[in-house]
């Protein structure tokens, strides 16, 4: 017995159209009696996946996080290299950027419920003031990185700058391409493209925003705060 | 077949209202109130970090962090009004990660030796 249903007498090859490729006529099973039933969790499919992303980026930031705390103090007792970022970090200036990209997850939520409520003038407002608040945070971290190099705190100078770099380096990334997406997302509602029946996609993007912005509050916490 | 069919459609429906009438978040105004409430735990952070507070000083930290975790994941990612099946997906993730780099602190012996993994500092890094 063969799980091919079209083998056999019962299959018949339906006369082609030409340049079309033959087609197979399939015999009547029982199944056909059954129409295809869509799931019934009503949930979305867009919003599942990115949830399951989001799921799955915490094992990559866990295991940058855990990789910092465990290099954090490896480097030679002195002469180069023997400086670390904790050394440098200045609490003030990271405190005030933590609070714009805190206070960017309230600018988003704000533009998820306009397009919620078709207020499309203030949505577009709202995902613009998130992008900036994220390009000002970026810049921040673009001024720490020349800072720490001016110091003598290189990337490859030594493992537990390495680790440093690389893991507030990837936040930086995800920051970035939210910035993008924040981006691309208010040109297609200011060209029409995305209107209030199509509000989810801007909630997706705005989950992703708030997932780096609670990487941060992690990364501020555990790797500038607890000594 | 179809009565099959229909009754299905019916429940996706039904489900569909429900899910409809699910509150799904607050309103601006408690949005904004949220945003304040997380200043003010960041401000106790950065408090805590340049006030001598001793040892309570480490778990404080944490706490505030898990605390404002917490608020953003509940109200601006609006788990605590959508599917627990989105908070399942999460959730798993968030707790694997937890274990996974628990289980290798505890191998690389982090936690008896906070200062990190090198128990030989002398060591040219």
């Amino acid at each position: 017995m063969t799980d091919t249903p079209a083998t056999g007498s019962t299959a018949a090859a339906v006369e082609p159209a030409e340049g079309d490729e033959p087609q197979i006529a399939y015999p009547r099973t029982e199944w056909d009696d059954y129409e295809i039933i869509p799931p019934t969790t009503s949930l979305s499919n867009e919003k599942l996946t990115m949830w399951t992303f989001l799921g799955s980026d915490c094992l990559l930031f866990g295991a940058l996080i855990s990789t910092y705390l465990l290099l954090r103090n490896r480097q030679p007792l002195s002469g180069e290299g023997s400086l670390k970022a904790a050394d440098l970090f200045d609490i003030p200036f990271t405190s005030v950027s933590s609070f714009v990209l805190l206070m960017s997850s309230l600018t988003m939520v704000l533009a998820v419920s306009a397009i919620a409520r078709g207020e499309m003038e203030r949505c577009k407002l709202w995902l613009l003031t998130t992008a900036a608040q994220g390009a000002v945070f970026i810049a921040g971290q673009v001024y720490e990185f020349t800072s720490f190099y001016r110091e003598g705190l290189g990337y490859t100078v030594s493992i537990s700058s390495s680790a440093f770099y690389t893991l507030t380096g990837f936040h930086g990334v995800h920051v970035s391409l939210g910035i993008i997406m924040l981006v691309t997302l208010w040109v297609m509602v200011n060209r029409g493209i995305i209107g209030p029946e199509r509000a989810e996609t801007v909630e997706i993007i705005g989950l992703y925003w708030h997932f780096v912005d609670i990487v941060w509050i992690v990364i501020f916490a555990v790797v500038y705060l607890i000594p | 077949m179809s009565t099959a069919t229909e009754a299905a459609s019916e429940e996706i429906h039904e489900s569909e209202e429900a899910h409809d009438d699910h509150d799904h978040g607050l309103s601006d105004f408690g949005y904004i109130k949220v945003a304040l409430l997380l200043g003010v735990l960041t401000a106790a952070e950065v408090l805590l970090y340049f006030v001598d507070t001793g040892p309570i000083e480490v778990p404080g930290l944490l706490i505030l962090m898990v605390v404002k975790f917490w608020i953003v994941v509940a109200y601006f990612m609006h788990l605590r009004f959508d599917s627990k099946l989105f908070t399942w997906m999460f959730v798993g993730g968030l707790v694997l990660a937890i274990a996974v780099y628990a289980a290798m602190g505890t191998s690389m012996l982090f936690w008896t030796d906070p200062a990190g993994c090198d128990l030989s500092p002398n060591l040219d890094c």
